[in-house]
């Protein structure tokens, strides 16, 4: 990562250094290919959703996923933990080949278990935030660490008053969800996914259901993250947002990857034209 | 015809004979409701299983038990079960480990009315699963839960809301659905009726006296109902300024923030 850690316009939300600090710093991946993708290919029913997409990200990498809608951005990103099963290709995380087990030289989906195990080091986090409203903001943020990882209550409550902070949201402990605002939910699920020490982080335009002036506070959190090493694929309509922080942009168009690149060279020399079109309709 | 109000009130107030019948009512309703909740419960997730055969034989329960009368069910069970049994009887008049008034009759009926029930409770318990967000369980899921433990730790305790109203309204049925018991020779309200009119000869006076004991039990359950559902902040918006647990959650899944909420 190579963002520089400057100030960033449009927010007032105090989000202190040291995110990764509050889960014992950044996780690392054991291998330097984290997300690696291969010729996926996806349909719902006859929908060819994702054609070939082959996407590999590096430790420590941010890469946005840019795309019109209904391009299979999201579909993308819910096949890398699994929550949507893929026809063909290959998709592993930190190594480990996630929703299939090899048999007989073909692919099987592996035993929910199994599933449930890889899911831990792959945090994510929605556009609906998807909050568990019947928990407190403190509550949410522990519940993974304790029922799945069997964590003792008491570390876990440490570990998630640090989060809060992190996120800038101490005082808001014990709110349940619905007495927050969306900017403030979204930055408690942030919290909640990085309470499973991920290695990996997908967002799912984390911004595009928040009021505008809730937007600023989400992608600070993020920036920080970003500067301090966490590796995350971040599909948003946030252009900004992809120019300052993204090492490489991913281009999607009906269900292919078209083009990617560099933000400078992505931004200022598109060479596609689906990309062209796309940037002078967004930008 | 002549209504006596002086049998009516000596039958109702023949405490030695009504009390029993009133307990035996309530422990069967009770205990009937609760088998069903279980069964219920575990036919409403084998119904969500992706195995064709515990999905089948979810359905096949529902179907089979939604279908048929529970006074035959009642009947078959208590009568069919110990044919098919040949000599042991599975329901003598007691049971060396069981109270007095847990009788062999007893225990057919609470267990047919128990089995019965869990056919409608899991439609109940089916119908609050789908009511929550799928959202819910996906973000429980890429937490790495298991299916089980997101089951029961997120998608369950939000279902309640949904599930706690017709569970009052099933409980409230199976109180008087207890009556057909006196079918197989439970005394409870209905059979200590008909002992009291054939002797007398006067139908009117214990029926009437029976109905206003079901009534009182169906209201005080009404109340508890009530009040139940207020503290769940099922469809009842809160005056207090602090909304309780469930009004909270009521006010959530749209994702948006609450109008004035606090921040
Ligand atoms: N569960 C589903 N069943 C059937 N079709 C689906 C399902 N989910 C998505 N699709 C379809 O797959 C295609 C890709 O959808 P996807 O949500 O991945 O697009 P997207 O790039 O995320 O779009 P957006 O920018 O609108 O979020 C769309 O045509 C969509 O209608
Ligand atoms: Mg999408």
């Amino acid at each position: 990562m190579t963002t520089p850690a400057g100030h960033i316009h449009g927010t007032d939300v105090k989000v202190s250094h040291d995110l990764l600090a509050a889960i014992g710093g950044a996780p690392t991946a054991s291998t330097e290919l984290v997300v690696d993708a291969q010729h996926v290919d996806k349909w719902f029913g006859k929908l060819h959703v994702l054609q070939d997409v082959s996407l590999q990200v590096r430790r420590q990498e941010v890469v946005v996923i840019l795309g019109p809608s209904g391009s299979g951005k999201t579909t993308f990103i819910r096949c890398v933990n699994h929550l949507e099963k893929i026809q063909q290709g290959r998709i592993s995380v930190n190594g480990h080949l996630i929703g299939y087990r090899e048999g007989d030289g073909k692919l099987v989906e592996d035993k929910e278990a199994n599933i449930a195990r890889q899911r831990q080091e792959i945090g994510m986090v929605f556009q609906r935030f998807n909050l568990f409203p019947h928990k407190t903001a403190l509550e949410n943020i522990i519940e993974a660490p304790v029922q799945v990882k069997g964590m003792a209550r008491d570390e876990a409550l440490e570990m998630g008053k640090a989060l809060l902070q992190r996120v800038g949201l101490a005082a808001k402990a014990d709110a349940y969800p619905a007495q927050l605002s969306g900017g403030q939910q979204q930055r408690v699920a942030i919290a909640r996914a990085l309470a499973m020490k991920p290695a990996l982080m997908l967002f799912d335009e984390p911004t595009s259901a928040l009021d505008p002036e809730m937007i600023g506070e989400v992608l600070e959190v993020m920036k920080e993250l970003a500067r301090e090493g966490m590796t995350m694929i971040v599909v948003t309509h946030e252009m900004g947002f992809a120019r300052e922080v993204a090492d490489r942009v991913v281009m999607m168009d009906e269900g292919r990857v078209v083009e990617e690149g560099t933000p400078d060279a992505f931004f200022s020399n598109p060479t596609n034209d689906r990309t062209k079109s796309f940037l002078a309709k967004i930008l | 015809m002549q209504f006596d109000t002086n049998e009516l009130v000596s039958f109702m107030t023949n405490w030695s004979v009504v009390l029993p019948a009133i307990v035996t009512t309530i422990l069967m309703a009770i205990l009937a409701q609760l088998l069903g909740i279980v069964l219920g419960l575990v036919a409403a997730l084998a119904g969500r299983s992706r195995n064709i055969a515990v999905h089948g034989i979810a359905a096949v329960y529902v179907w089979i038990f939604r279908g048929t009368p529970v006074l035959v069910q009642i009947m078959l069970l208590y009568f069919g079960v110990p044919a098919l049994l040949g000599g042991a009887d599975p329901f003598p008049n007691t049971y060396p480990f069981l109270p007095a008034i847990m009788s062999g009759p007893f225990v057919a009926a609470m267990l047919a009315l128990g089995v019965n029930e869990g056919a409608y409770m899991s439609e109940i318990i089916r119908a609050g699963i789908l009511s929550v967000d799928a959202g819910q369980a996906e973000a429980a899921k890429s937490l790495g839960m298991t299916p089980r433990k997101t089951m029961s730790r997120i998608v369950l305790p939000q279902a309640m809301r949904v599930i706690i109203p017709p569970l009052g309204n099933e409980f409230n049925n199976m109180l008087k659905t207890t009556s057909l018991a006196s079918m197989i020779t439970v005394t409870e309200l209905v059979m200590v009726a008909q002992m009291r009119y054939a002797g007398t000869f006067k139908p009117f006076e214990p029926l009437v006296g029976i109905s206003l004991y079901y009534l009182a039990m169906t209201t005080v359950w009404g109340f508890v109902q009530s009040r139940i559902e207020r503290k769940l902040g099922v469809g009842l918006a809160r005056s207090d300024d602090e909304p309780g647990f469930w009004a909270r959650t009521l006010s959530m899944s749209r994702g948006a923030p609450r109008a004035g909420g606090m921040r």
